[in-house]
């Protein structure tokens, strides 16, 4: 494609080529789930990106309530719970 | 390569076209090493010795931050930064969010401008508010590269992935693939420890159901004792 050339050789300059980019994209889409089945001529890069954005923040959400309910569970657990994994740790500390 | 090009100094002009001629190649045969790097540090993250090592470093680092919990922030914040702390450990400085979680610690720890959390609140938000508009293009050939949509979705993933802020798209793109492996690793290790610690937790609050308690108290000892050796 011409205009595939005239790119290359602009971006030829800041070794970036579209083949790459278009690499990394196909390679987003597989982790997402979302969109992983779908064939990649169905999805633009533009889906993949919001996707990502989408599963990145919901990623972010879960390691919150996670850190919420741990937090939660070693505080609340003083007893012997707590005495439990301090004397596991402290085997090997 | 380029070293038997020197070793053979007889043609001179067929060594510089050879040396011509290999530089260019250089580019695509480092990008496959790259590829196989990334793709290494992929299946890593899906590994269950990483999510070991991930697990017990973790409950060591949550320990400490019961101890000294006077001037930490309390709460889940506390669990959240020391989860991530390890995470970024876990990746072995090998890629940029990694190190820039760590360095960020560091900046936080040392200037103690809590207003650089505000700022990055604030602009997760408003990005929330762009996700309204519908993509209007749908074709994946990458002449979408250069649309302002697609420019603006790069540079709002640029601020979701940390250390990404003012990379450009390639990067982005790299680090957000090794991201999201790593924090569905997190996911993943930040649940079963919730799973174990509740099951210990009610277990010994009601002392009956014995043998529940001694699986999980041993799925702890065994995150207690799985330590790697320290890294080389």
């Amino acid at each position: 494609m011409s205009s595939r050339r005239s790119r290359s050789r602009h971006s030829a300059a800041s070794r970036i080529t579209d083949d790459q980019i278009i690499d990394l994209v196909s390679k987003l889409q597989q982790l997402l789930p979302e969109l992983r089945n779908r064939c990649s001529d169905k999805v633009s890069a533009a889906r993949v990106l919001q996707e990502t954005c989408n599963y990145i923040r919901s990623l972010h959400r879960e390691v919150d309530d996670l850190s919420e309910r741990l937090s939660e569970l070693l505080a609340n657990s003083d007893t012997s719970q707590a005495a439990l994994i301090r004397s596991l740790l402290s085997q090997q500390s | 390569m380029a070293s038997t090009a020197v070793s053979n100094p007889a043609v001179n002009n067929s060594d510089r076209s050879l040396l011509r001629r290999k530089k260019k190649k250089k580019i695509p045969n480092q990008n496959q090493n790259l590829r196989n790097q990334a793709q290494a540090a992929q299946t890593e993250w899906k590994s269950d010795t990483q999510q070991q090592a991930y697990s017990s470093k973790l409950l060591q680092a949550l320990r400490r931050v019961r101890i000294t919990g006077g001037a930490a922030p309390k709460g889940g914040r506390a669990v959240r930064d020391a989860a991530d702390r390890v995470l970024a450990v876990a990746a072995k400085g090998r890629t940029r969010w990694s190190r820039a979680i760590l360095t960020n610690r560091i900046k936080l720890k040392f200037m103690k401008n809590s207003a650089s959390h505000k700022r990055q609140r604030v602009t997760v938000t408003t990005g929330n508010s762009r996700w309204q508009k519908k993509p209007r293009v749908s074709i994946l050939r990458l002449k979408t590269k250069n649309l302002p949509a697609f420019q603006r979705k790069a540079r709002v993933l640029g601020r979701l992935v940390p250390g990404c802020r003012k990379q450009p798209l390639p990067v982005i793109l790299e680090e957000a693939t090794d991201y999201i492996a790593a924090l569905e690793m997190q996911v993943r290790a930040m649940t079963a420890l919730t799973q174990l610690l509740s099951g210990a937790s009610s277990s010994s609050s009601s002392s009956s159901a014995s043998s529940s308690s001694s699986s999980s108290v041993n799925a702890l000892n065994q995150l207690g004792s799985s330590r790697h050796p320290p890294a080389s």
